[in-house]
């Protein structure tokens, strides 16, 4: 971290010192403990790590196994793990271990982009909201109001059953359920950042209040909407893992973890794996994001800028 | 100026050469600070916060501490009182008031004699008060716990106190909270919780650089009125020279963690020995000198991992010599009750005798 | 300024002037007081008239709950006003500004720590507002940066770094340039330096000083800090409770102060050679009336000591004298040969 070249130089006339020489070298641990701390926090490496893991399984996918996750062997039906099927096969003879692979790569690009609409349109929202206020933020806030009055499965629930199933029906319900806890997030954030004279300063420059939002303000309070990024992917996953599991995700034969814990519950007392293991996938990854999280959480608390 | 009671040089009593002299007279050291070192961990190492500051105070006397942000007043004030940050620790020194070292004591010895023999009042009353508890209940709880009064008792303490301070119809203000009173109404509470067990020693962090001037002027006579009526002493920490100017008797002066120069406040500020005290003089814009230009000082305040040597201020310093970078410099007495850490003091004579045959 | 200058009503219209103007803030739930009938208004800014010469420094000074900085803002252009109008240059400007007005008025703010953006650099700070605003031409825009740089004082390799790597008074260094790189007629400066060092104070002072000799900037000073106003001011303004009491040429107001708030604002200063003080009561006694609930009659009246009767019933008006040239009070007795003796109005009655 460059010190301050400038404050030290003998030439400079009256060069102005810093007021405490501590909260300056404050500023400087604070750069050097968060470039220290991508290495040495020990739940942002487990996090990383766990999902490494995950997505080089699933990106190797067709490597790993032989078989089409679809393909159905009606003579094969409900073997136990062995060399062939490595977690054996289901009650339509299809393996396991390649429906787990393709299941989880599906969900997981669902869950990824299903996050990124949310996103954006609460950060939009939020942000008129928040800057604007009078009857913009009135209205979006009642708006807010009325999403946040259902809770969240009944309203994506209901969304996409009239929606119909479908990867594109769950983006769709995703989006208009999600993007509130953006919204409501940016718009605090904003309230405050606001005041600040910088912003005050800008609007004295004639700058207009769509580049004032979009240069000076967001930069300074999205943090805080990506470290929630990363629970609402959590949130998600789960979301279309319960979404498969009642039906309502993506159509079958494709393979998903949900339809899979779905078909594999009637046959939970003699084989278990079928149900098991892709609920240990869900947990796994959700393990693995919010770990990723709260690492990032960490590092980009406010207050080290 | 470490000179205990027995052996004290002439002249470094406080003496009657401030326009107002206490009240009580000099009775004897009430407080005194010996050779403190306070020493803060941090990542970038060890931060010497507080570097050998020696200091007392009479009994009735007002002693100002003046510095800027980083020079170890406020670090100074809490090491008396015990409230140091977690990181920050005494590393050694003694703190003694009325002849018991402080540092030695365990926390509950310290709770005792916080409240009862020194308290502080500090710059945000805000901060300061509880915004959930009555005022008068504030006020009362210091002599309901230390002093063992019953409630009907203290209460009757915090009313006579509110008086005392200047709070108008305290009856009715007794049962009001923090935020219904005006910015100095709130410094007054804190002052009447500061007074309310009989202290020896008020130790004041800047408590009126948050307040406007006029109010500022009212905070200040009180706190005057309150040293020569009850004897209590104060020790005033403030970067505002004239405030100083105005309530206290002696100064000492502090850069870097160390002291730099002490004496009567008007020897100090207006004759310096210092020439950090003489940038400082120099730099502020003073409402009866109105002078060409202000001269700053340049350079930046040392940092206090990684001092410089010898003198700390030598880098920034325009009469630095050779031995200023290698010799230490403890504060030496000069007559007249001051004392000066400058190696060659001399040159700031000469400095402040052009500066006066200009003006 | 000539007087073909069609908005100007005379020739050399100052660049920025105030006429009557008012800034309220409502209180409390609009729809319960609309019910009640019953507005509470903060009144922060009670009609006010103000006017900045050209190159000249006038000073603003008054203490929390005066209305000052509500008055920089709305004169800045960022806070809108309730009533009078604010001209720049003769012609009356209205709540959104153009690009060239904005730039005729730029300001300076009082925290060095929250008045540049943490995520721009310097550079990118400075030639925002010079692309926006067409100041140079599009290739001359770095070259610029550096030389607004220079001007106050910093190298310029300052223009790829981030606020954080700044000191206090580096940064309200930065906040001059900004507020300079639109060449503006009047830089309003917010207590520039009362968030710095001593020490420091004294380089933003000088700089602004110097600034305004090179570039012939009208400066409007806010301030509580007379002592800085007596050394880089022309004229004084005294603000109290929304409305200015006093206006006089630096000397003429700390020689002979001429209403009772001025004087107690002076006596109130500490100084340096006084020592403590002798006389028992303060300057003035008393909070300040709220905002909320303006005494009717003259508004100081309730600290005044030298408070009759007529001062409850009237409002005095800001005027002079013929003996006293560019010198206002709003005092009913400010000019007369002996004002009325204290009443002890003020050391009796304390304000809740």
């Amino acid at each position: 971290m460059s010190a301050i070249p400038l404050a030290s130089e003998p030439g400079l006339p009256g060069a102005a010192p810093p007021p405490t020489a501590a909260p300056r070298a404050r500023a400087e641990r604070g750069e050097a403990r968060r470039a220290r701390r991508w290495y040495s926090q020990p739940a942002l490496i487990i996090g990383i790590g766990i999902m490494a893991i995950i997505l080089a399984a699933i990106i190797a996918g067709p490597l790993l196994s032989p078989y089409n996750p679809n393909a159905q062997n009606l003579n094969a039906t409900l073997l136990g793990p062995s060399a062939h099927h490595l977690l054996g096969t289901d009650q339509l003879g299809r393996d396991v271990f390649t429906r787990l692979l393709y299941g989880t790569r599906l969900d997981l690009r669902i869950a990824f982009i299903a996050v990124l609409f949310p996103f954006t349109l609460g950060i939009i929202l939020g942000s008129l909201a928040g800057y604007f206020g009078g009857w913009v933020d009135t209205v979006v806030m009642r708006v807010v109001d009325v999403v946040v009055a259902f809770p969240f499965y009944v309203l994506l629930i209901a969304l996409v059953f009239v929606l119909g199933p479908g990867e594109r029906s769950i983006y769709i319900a995703i989006t208009l359920v999600g993007w509130v806890s953006y919204a409501r997030i940016i718009r605090g954030e904003i309230l405050v950042a606001k005041r600040q004279d910088y912003i005050l300063a800008a609007q004295s420059g004639g700058l207009g209040s769509l580049r004032i939002m979009r240069r000076h303000l967001l930069p300074n309070v999205i943090t805080q909407a990506i470290v929630y990024s990363m629970s609402d992917i959590v949130q998600d996953i789960v979301a279309i893992v319960t979404l498969g599991y009642f039906g309502l995700g993506v159509p079958p034969p494709t393979a998903d973890l949900g339809s899979m814990i779905n078909d594999g519950q009637n046959f939970l007392s003699t084989h278990w794996q079928l149900t098991t293991f892709p609920g240990l996938v869900v947990v796994l990854v959700g393990l693995g994001l919010s770990l990723i999280g709260d690492g990032l959480a960490d590092i980009l608390r406010p207050g080290q800028a | 100026m470490t000179a205990p009671e027995e052996t004290q040089p002439p002249g470094t009593q406080p003496a009657a050469t401030g326009p107002a002299g206490p009240g009580a007279g000099p009775a004897g050291t009430v407080l005194e600070v010996r050779d403190l070192h306070v020493r803060i961990a941090s990542r970038q190492g060890t931060v010497r916060a507080v570097d050998g500051v020696s200091f007392d105070v009479g009994a009735g006397e007002a002693l100002g501490l003046v510095g800027e942000s980083g020079s170890g007043k406020s670090m100074t004030l809490r090491a008396v009182l015990g409230v140091l940050p977690p990181e920050a620790r005494v590393t050694s020194g003694e703190i003694l008031l009325d002849g018991v070292n402080l540092v030695a004591r365990t926390q509950r010895e310290l709770n005792q004699i916080r409240g009862t023999k020194m308290s502080m009042i500090f710059q945000e009353p805000m901060s300061a008060l509880n915004p959930v508890m009555r005022v008068g209940r504030q006020i009362a709880e210091g002599p309901q716990v230390n002093l063992g009064f019953s409630r009907a008792k203290a209460a009757e303490r915090a009313l006579e106190l509110m008086r005392r301070v200047g709070i108008p119809d305290p009856e009715r203000r007794f049962r009001a909270y923090p935020h219904e009173f005006s910015g100095g109404m709130r410094q007054r509470v804190m002052i009447a919780i500061a007074l309310s067990c009989d202290p020896e020693v008020i130790l004041c962090d800047e408590p009126t650089t948050a307040l406007d001037v006029t109010i500022q002027d009212q905070i200040l006579r009180l706190l005057a009125r309150l040293c020569r009526e009850s004897g209590v002493s104060l020790v005033f920490v403030t970067h505002d020279l004239p405030v100083v100017a105005q309530i206290c008797q002696r100064v000492s002066v502090m850069y870097g963690g160390q002291l730099v120069e002490s004496g009567a406040v008007s020897d100090v500020l207006l004759d310096p020995r210092h020439p950090y005290t003489l940038g400082l003089v120099r730099s502020a814009p003073d409402f009866d000198y109105v002078r060409e230009s202000l001269v700053p000082i340049p350079g930046a305040p040392p940092s206090l991992i990684s001092p410089p040597p010898g003198c700390r201020f030598h880098p920034r310093c325009e009469f630095a010599e050779e031995d200023c970078r290698v010799s230490e410099t403890p504060l030496r007495l000069l007559p007249g009750g001051r004392a000066t850490a400058c190696l060659h003091y001399e040159r700031v004579l000469d400095a402040v005798a052009a500066d006066r045959a200009q003006s | 300024m000539t007087t073909a200058d069609s908005a100007a009503s005379q020739p050399a219209a100052a660049p920025l002037s105030a006429r009557e103007v008012s800034v309220f803030f409502p209180v409390g739930s609009q729809v319960m007081a609309r019910v009640q009938g019953d507005e509470r208004l903060l009144r922060a800014v009670d009609g006010v008239d103000l006017e900045v010469g050209r190159g000249e420094a006038l000073a603003l000074v008054g203490e929390s709950g005066s209305g000052k900085s509500t008055l920089a803002l709305a004169l800045s252009g960022l806070q809108p006003v309730n009533s009078g109008e604010i001209k720049l240059n003769g012609t009356t400007v209205g709540a959104r500004r153009s690009l060239a007005d904005r730039r005729r008025v730029q300001m300076v703010f009082q925290d060095p720590y929250s008045s540049l953006n943490p995520r721009l650099t310097v550079g990118s700070v400075l030639r925002e507002l010079l692309r926006v605003h067409h100041v140079v031409p599009r290739g001359e825009v770095g070259a610029e940066s550096k030389r607004l740089l220079t001007l106050v004082g910093l190298p310029e390799e300052a223009v790829g770094a981030y606020p954080r790597q700044f000191s206090g008074g580096q940064r309200q260094r930065i906040a001059i340039a900004r507020a300079l790189a639109l060449r503006p007629e009047v830089l309003i400066a917010d207590e520039p330096v009362s968030a710095l060092d001593v020490s420091v104070q004294a380089t933003i002072l000088n700089l602004l000083a110097s600034l305004r000799a090179e570039l012939g900037l009208s400066l409007l000073l806010i301030s509580h800090n007379l002592a800085v106003v007596r050394h880089l001011c022309d004229r004084v303004a005294v603000m109290y409770l929304g409305r200015i009491v006093e206006v006089a040429s630096t000397e003429q107001l700390f020689g002979d102060p001429r209403h009772p708030y001025t004087r107690a604002l002076l006596a109130a200063i500490p100084r340096l050679a006084a020592g403590a003080p002798d006389a028992e009561a303060p300057a003035i006694s008393g909070d300040p009336p709220s905002p909320l609930n303006i005494p009717a009659g003259c508004r100081f009246r309730t600290r005044c000591p030298i408070a009759q009767q007529r001062c409850e019933e009237e409002d005095p008006e800001l005027t002079g004298a013929a003996e006293a040239p560019g010198h206002l009070a709003a005092c009913h007795f400010a000019f007369t040969p002996a004002p009325p003796a204290g009443n002890g109005l003020a050391r009796a009655g304390e304000q809740a």
